[in-house]
C-alpha cells in the first residue's frame, strides 16, 4: 500500500483540515443554537472557554485548509505540461480542460472553489473574536448574535461548495506524483 | 455614521457591541473584497499579471493576499472607531449579510462572466 506525497498533501488538506472543519462547523452551530437558545439555562452555559477555544480551533482549520490549498495543491494542480505533452495525467487542470465533458469542473468548480473557499477563514476568524469579546452578552444581543449566526451558515455552505468541488475535481482529475510513501507491504495471496 | 456615545448605565442591554459590530462588518467587506479582485483580475490582464504574488500559485495569491490585507485594515480601522461603543447592529448586520451573499454570488463565475 503507497501514497504518492501530492496525494498525500490533498488527503491532509481535504480529509485533514476540511472534512474537520466541515464537522467542527456543525457542531459548532448546534452548540451555539443550544447556548443561545431561550430555553437554555444560564447554569448550563457558565464555561464559555471550551467553546472560545473550539471557535478559535475552527478558525486555524479554516486557515490551514486554504493555505494549503492554495499554496501546496494548487501549484501541482495548475501545473503547465511540457510542450507537446500527450499524458496529461500529472497536470490536472489541463487533463479536464482537454475534454468538454470535464472541463466545466476546472472552469466552473475551481474557479468558484478557489475563491469561495477564503470566505470561510475570514467568517470563522470573525465568530471566535466576537465569541471571544462578547461571549456572554450575546445572549442580550439578538442582532449581534444574529449577525454571527448568519455569517457562520454562509461560512459553512462555503466550506461545502469547497468541499464538494474539491472532492469531485480529485475524482475526475486526481493531484499525484511527487515521491511515493510506502505505507505498508501487502502479504502474498 | 452608526455610532453613538457609550452608555453610562450598567444594563447588560447597553453593553458595548461596537466592537462585534466591527469583526461583523469588516467580515462581509473581507470576504467582497476576495470576489471583487478576483472579478478585477479576471477582467485586466494587467492587473492579473500585477497579482501574481507567488508565482506557482498565480492571481490567487496576490487576489487573496490583498483582500486579507484590506480585511484587517477595514477591522483595525472600525475596532478603533467603534470599540467600547454602541452601534446601530441591524444596519451592519444587513451590510455584512449582502456583503456575504454578493461575495458569493460573484465568485460563481456565471454570474462573475456577466460582468
Amino acid at each position: 500500500m503507497e501514497i504518492t506525497a501530492h496525494s498525500f498533501w490533498t488527503l491532509i488538506h481535504g480529509m485533514g483540515f476540511g472534512a474537520l472543519y466541515l464537522m467542527a462547523c456543525s457542531g459548532a452551530l448546534v452548540e451555539l443554537y443550544r447556548r443561545y437558545s431561550p430555553a437554555a439555562r444560564a447554569a448550563e452555559v457558565e464555561d464559555d472557554r471550551f467553546l472560545g477555544y473550539y471557535l478559535f480551533a475552527m478558525a486555524v482549520l479554516a486557515w490551514l485548509t486554504v493555505l494549503t490549498g492554495a499554496y501546496i495543491i494548487y501549484p501541482w494542480y495548475r501545473a503547465a505540461p511540457p510542450a507537446g505533452a500527450m499524458d496529461l495525467t500529472a497536470f490536472p487542470q489541463r487533463l479536464l480542460l482537454s475534454d468538454p465533458a470535464t472541463s466545466a469542473w476546472h472552469s466552473i468548480g475551481m474557479e468558484w472553489k478557489e475563491h469561495v473557499a477564503w470566505i470561510v477563514p475570514i467568517s470563522t476568524t470573525m465568530a471566535a473574536v466576537v465569541f471571544a469579546r462578547h461571549g456572554r452578552n450575546l445572549r442580550v444581543q439578538p442582532e449581534l448574535r444574529g449577525a454571527v449566526f448568519g455569517l457562520v451558515w454562509i461560512s459553512l455552505l462555503c466550506a461545502c461548495i469547497a468541499g464538494l468541488f474539491g472532492a469531485m475535481i480529485n475524482k475526475h482529475a486526481p493531484v499525484e506524483g511527487g515521491t511515493t510513501i510506502h505505507l505498508t507491504h501487502g502479504g502474498q495471496k | 455614521m452608526m455610532a453613538t456615545s457609550p452608555s453610562k448605565t450598567t444594563n447588560v442591554q447597553d453593553f458595548p457591541n461596537g466592537a462585534g459590530a466591527a469583526a461583523v462588518l469588516a467580515a462581509g467587506v473581507g470576504s467582497f473584497l476576495v470576489a471583487l479582485f478576483a472579478l478585477i483580475a479576471d477582467k485586466s490582464t494587467a492587473i492579473k499579471s500585477a497579482m501574481i504574488f507567488y508565482k506557482p500559485t498565480g492571481p490567487l495569491s496576490g487576489v487573496t493576499t490583498c483582500a486579507i490585507a484590506a480585511w484587517l485594515l477595514v477591522w483595525l480601522v472600525l475596532d478603533r472607531r467603534w470599540s467600547g461603543r454602541t452601534v446601530a447592529m441591524g444596519r451592519v448586520r444587513a451590510a455584512a449579510l449582502a456583503l456575504l451573499i454578493l461575495a458569493v454570488l460573484l465568485t460563481f463565475p456565471p454570474i462573475a462572466d456577466l460582468f
